[in-house]
C-alpha cells in the first residue's frame, strides 16, 4: 500500500561475505588457531592411522626377510591384512566426534562473544542471510584449513615413525597411491565434519537481534 | 502529509516479568520535525532507551504507533526494516560498536556494502566520509589503534555514509572525556547543518542540551516535560545550580 518508497533490503552475495569472513579470520588469527587446534589434532590422528596402515601393508607385502624381522620387532602381525583393528576404528571415531563437538562449541562461543557485533551489523542493515553466510564461511574455513594442517602433520608423523622403525625400506616400498587416497579421505572427512558443524552456530548467530547492539557492558 | 519525520502516538510497552506486568512506556506521544536536534533525557530505567529503540525499529510497542516519514514501522517486514536501518537511519552508540577485526575504512565501507554498493565504490565513499570527519590519515588503522574520540568519529562516518535522514545517537558522549565529548557534539552539529539530517539523541550529558532544538524529559515511561530552544537554557542554569548546591 503506502510503502512505495520503502524498499526491501537486498542480500549480500557469497563472494563479498567470503571476503569479509576471510579478512576477519586473518585478524583474529590467534583466536582462530585455538578453534582450529581441535580439528588439527583429530585429523592428524586420522591421517596418521590411515597412512601408517598403508605403509605397513606395503612393507609386509614386500616379503623381505630382513624387513619382516624389523616388522615383528615393532609388533606388527605380518600375517594380518591390515594393521588397523576395531579398537583403532573406535578411537578414530571418537576423535572425529570430539572434533565435531569442538568446532560447534568454539563457534557458539565466538557468536556469544560477538553478540554486540552482530547486533551492530544488523543496525547497519545486515540481513539474517549475511550473518549466516559470514559465520558459516568463517567456521568452514577454520575447519578446512585445520584439516589440511592436520593431514600434513599426520603424514609427517606416519612417515617419520616408519623411518625410525624401518629406515630406508620405508622409501623403497612407499605406497604413494595409497597415501594420496588416505590423504584425500581425511580431507573429505575433515571438511565434511567442519562444514556440517558450521551450520548450527551460523543460524544461532543470525537469530541475534539488532537491539543487542545497544547493550552496554559494565 | 505532515512535515514531521518521526511521530510517536500513544506508544506503550508492557513487559511481562513472571507474574508481574512492567510498564516501561505509558503512552508516549512525540512529533519530531525534519532537521531537528532532539535530546531525550531521563534517568536509567525511565523508559528512555525503550522509546529510543522503538524509533529505530529495534523494538515494537505493545500499543500505539511509531511512524517514520509517514510509514508505520509496525507494518514493515524484516527486509523493509533492514532497508530502513540501512538507508534512513544512522546509528551511533555509547560504546562506539566498531567491528574490532575491521579497519576504519572497512568499518565504514560495510554500511555502504549493505546498501548494495560494489566494494570498490564502497571503499571510495567510506574514505570520503572519513576524510570529512577528520580521519583521512587513519583509514587503515584498527579501532584498537586509535583513541576513543577517533573511534566515535569512525562511528559517525559509518552512520553518515549512506546519507541517512535521521541519526540515532545513544549516549554518544557517554564513554568520552569532557573535551572529546564536546568535539563529538560539535561534529554532529556540523554534519547536521551540512547534510540536513535529524538528530535524535538519548543522553545524560548536559553539554548536549545547548546543541539541541528540543529536549524531552522522560520519567516513569512518560514524557514529563518537552522544552524547545530558549525554554531550557534557563533550565540548564537551574539544573547546574542544583548540582552545585
Amino acid at each position: 500500500m503506502a510503502n512505495h518508497n520503502i524498499e526491501e533490503q537486498v542480500g549480500i552475495p557469497w563472494g563479498i561475505a567470503f571476503t569479509v569472513s576471510w579478512s576477519g579470520l586473518k585478524r583474529r588469527f590467534m583466536r582462530s588457531l585455538i578453534t582450529m587446534a581441535g580439528v588439527i589434532l583429530a585429523i592428524a590422528f586420522l591421517a596418521y592411522m590411515l597412512i601408517s596402515d598403508k605403509i605397513i601393508v606395503a612393507l609386509v607385502a614386500a616379503k623381505d626377510d630382513e624387513l619382516n624381522d624389523l616388522l615383528q620387532k615393532s609388533n606388527v602381525d605380518i600375517f594380518a591384512s591390515s594393521a588397523t583393528d576395531s579398537m583403532m576404528l573406535l578411537l578414530i571415531g571418537l576423535s572425529l566426534l570430539t572434533c565435531l563437538v569442538g568446532i560447534i562449541n568454539s563457534m557458539l562461543m565466538a557468536v556469544t562473544e560477538r553478540v554486540k557485533e552482530i547486533g551492530t551489523l544488523k543496525c547497519l542493515g545486515a540481513l539474517d542471510s549475511f550473518i549466516v553466510k559470514t559465520y558459516f564461511i568463517e567456521s568452514s574455513l577454520q575447519g578446512v584449513i585445520g584439516t589440511i594442517i592436520g593431514i600434513i602433520l599426520g603424514l609427517s608423523v606416519a612417515v617419520g615413525i616408519a623411518l625410525v622403525n624401518y629406515g630406508a625400506y620405508t622409501f623403497s616400498y612407499l605406497p604413494l597411491n595409497g597415501i594420496v587416497i588416505s590423504m584425500l579421505a581425511a580431507l573429505v572427512i575433515g571438511s565434511g565434519i567442519s562444514v556440517f558443524a558450521a551450520i548450527g552456530p551460523a543460524y544461532f548467530a543470525a537469530r541475534k537481534q539488532p537491539v543487542e547492539a545497544m547493550r552496554v557492558e559494565e | 502529509m505532515s512535515d514531521f519525520i518521526i511521530t510517536a502516538k500513544d506508544v506503550t510497552k508492557v513487559y511481562i516479568m513472571g507474574e508481574e506486568e512492567v510498564h516501561a512506556l505509558r503512552g508516549i506521544s512525540m512529533n519530531i520535525k525534519r532537521g531537528e536536534y532532539v535530546s531525550i533525557m531521563g534517568p536509567s530505567g525511565s523508559g528512555k532507551s525503550t522509546f529510543f529503540n522503538m524509533i529505530g525499529g529495534l523494538d515494537t510497542p505493545t500499543a500505539g504507533e511509531v511512524t517514520m516519514e509517514g510509514y508505520k514501522l509496525s507494518e514493515l517486514n524484516n527486509r523493509q526494516l533492514a532497508w530502513v536501518r540501512c538507508h534512513k537511519i544512522g546509528f551511533i552508540f555509547q560504546g562506539f560498536n566498531l567491528i574490532p577485526a575491521m579497519t576504519a575504512l572497512e568499518n565504514v565501507a560495510i554500511g555502504r556494502i549493505f546498501a548494495g554498493v560494489a566494494p570498490a565504490q564502497a571503499r571510495r565513499d567510506a574514505a570520503d566520509v572519513l576524510e570529512k570527519v577528520g580521519l583521512g590519515h587513519r583509514l587503515d588503522h584498527l579501532p584498537s589503534e586509535v583513541s576513543g574520540g577517533q573511534q566515535q568519529r569512525i562511528a559517525i562516518a559509518r552512520a553518515l555514509v549512506n546519507r541517512p535522514a535521521i541519526i540515532l545517537a545513544d549516549e554518544p558522549t557517554g564513554n568520552l572525556d569532557l573535551k572529546t565529548g564536546q568535539e563529538i557534539i560539535n561534529l554532529l552539529n556540523e554534519m547536521k547543518r551540512e547534510l540536513d539530517i535529524t538528530i535524535i539523541s538519548a543522553t545524560h550529558d548536559m553539554k548536549m542540551l545547548s546543541a539541541s532544538d528540543t529536549v524531552a524529559w522522560i520519567k516513569d515511561g512518560a514524557v514529563e516535560r518537552l522544552a524547545g530552544k530558549g525554554e531550557f537554557e534557563i533550565e540548564v542554569g537551574s539544573i547546574d545550580g542544583q548540582t552545585v548546591a
